[in-house]
């Protein structure tokens, strides 16, 4: 894909705004559309953006395959781990208001959700990455013909 | 059912057309033509690129619902990255698909025929579009639209429901999505090396000692122009798993 210069050059600008708008999606997803699952799958299309246009390998280096492994294991730790913290703060499973006390604001919900939300971005977006290296790495390198 | 909500709906607002209704049977009619479209291709680079369209005209007509968190997810999900994995299994196959002939397709027609008629036979059943009287309404869902502010303070109710309500289910959907990956991941390998497959695209061999990454870990290390310290490790930890490759054949 060397030839496309275009393409290159826009993918450039666009994925660092694909990737931020990620990161807005998830933690503005108390207040507007959105949440983990969401911009987990849109950092993963930043992702797979730069692996369709620098080519997989590049990508590899940019978002190593141990960072998926990890990242999708952490992700489900630190949902479970979340509710493990309320249980030993002495409540029942995944209830937040534990974690931070306020009489008149429910702080603990608001630290709690950022948390699971946390959870759920790291392993959607890395096992979106995990599927598409799986399957792009089989895959013989496009030709230009083939477009 | 989204197809039935939507009759009930046009027919429960017989007075003049609106505008939301207007750009609702717009979408629909586009989401038929585009199935059509699908039909009838043979090349199967054009079906992936329509089945994308057809994701994200379903996620405008999710937001005409004023469901954004779905059209959110539908257009990230259906048109950016299912379509790329389906592309990518599109490379593995061949680039047409070969005709079906006509007397192999009655028994999938029957089929279609008759769940179609199911569902319209489901569709008086179905509580029309905005009905506050629905059992989505008048269950927990209201309660939850009461209590929330209260208890959770998030103006975006969806996710108070989702993260903190049912905490469960999605710590649920979370684990599935995870074995989702961990399934994926044993059968192929991150690099797509993983286990004793062989096959061949085309006439290319990319069976497990062939594999197009497998090749492509000793150029890495040139390609790119350096730009992160990270490089040189992942470098050293590549060339390795290289050469235990090569050991292996």
């Amino acid at each position: 894909m060397n030839t496309h210069l275009i393409l290159r050059t826009v993918s450039k600008l666009l994925i660092p705004l694909i990737v931020i708008f990620g990161l807005y999606v998830q933690f503005h997803g108390d207040f507007g559309p959105g949440g983990g699952f969401q911009a987990g799958v849109i950092v993963a299309a930043g992702v797979i953006l730069y692996a369709l246009i620098f080519g997989i390998e590049a990508c590899k280096l940019a978002v190593p395959p141990s960072w998926v492994r990890i990242g999708m294991t952490a992700g489900v730790l630190l949902y479970t781990g979340t509710g493990v913290a309320t249980w030993i703060m002495g409540a029942s499973f995944l209830d937040y208001d534990v974690l931070a006390y306020n009489p008149h604001h429910p702080a603990g919900q608001h630290l709690g959700i950022l948390l699971v939300e946390l959870g759920v971005l790291f392993t959607v977006a890395t096992v979106m990455v995990a599927v598409f290296y799986a399957f792009a790495s089989r895959t013989p390198d496009l030709k230009d013909g083939d477009w | 059912m989204s197809f039935a909500n939507f009759a009930v709906s046009s027919a429960a607002h017989a007075g003049p057309a609106s505008p939301t209704l207007l750009i609702d049977i717009g979408l629909m009619a586009m989401l038929v033509v585009v199935a059509f479209a699908i039909l009838r291709m043979r090349s199967l680079f054009a079906i992936v690129m329509l089945q994308g369209v057809y994701s994200l005209l379903s996620a405008a007509w999710f937001v005409s619902l004023d469901a954004v968190d779905v059209a959110f997810t539908e257009a990230a999900v259906g048109a950016g990255i299912s379509t790329v994995l389906m592309l990518g299994a599109m490379l593995l196959t061949d680039r047409d698909s070969a005709p079906v002939p006509v007397r192999k397709s009655v028994g999938p027609l029957l089929v279609v025929i008759l769940a179609a008629a199911a569902m319209f036979y489901a569709v008086p059943d179905m509580p029309a579009y905005g009905d506050a009287q629905s059992a989505v309404n008048t269950g927990v869902g209201m309660e939850y639209m009461q209590t929330s502010p209260h208890d959770i303070d998030v103006p975006n109710v969806v996710t108070a429901v989702l993260a903190s309500y049912r905490g469960y289910d999605t710590m649920g959907e979370t684990v599935v999505i995870f074995m989702a990956g961990l399934g994926v991941l044993l059968l192929l390998g991150l690099n797509g090396n993983a286990g004793n497959w062989s096959a061949s695209v085309q006439g290319v061999d990319i069976g497990r000692q062939h594999a197009p990454s497998a090749k492509n870990i000793e150029p890495v290390s040139e390609k790119p122009k350096p730009k992160r310290k990270a490089k040189p490790q992942i470098k050293a930890k590549a060339k390795p798993r290289a050469k235990r490759k090569g050991a292996d054949t």
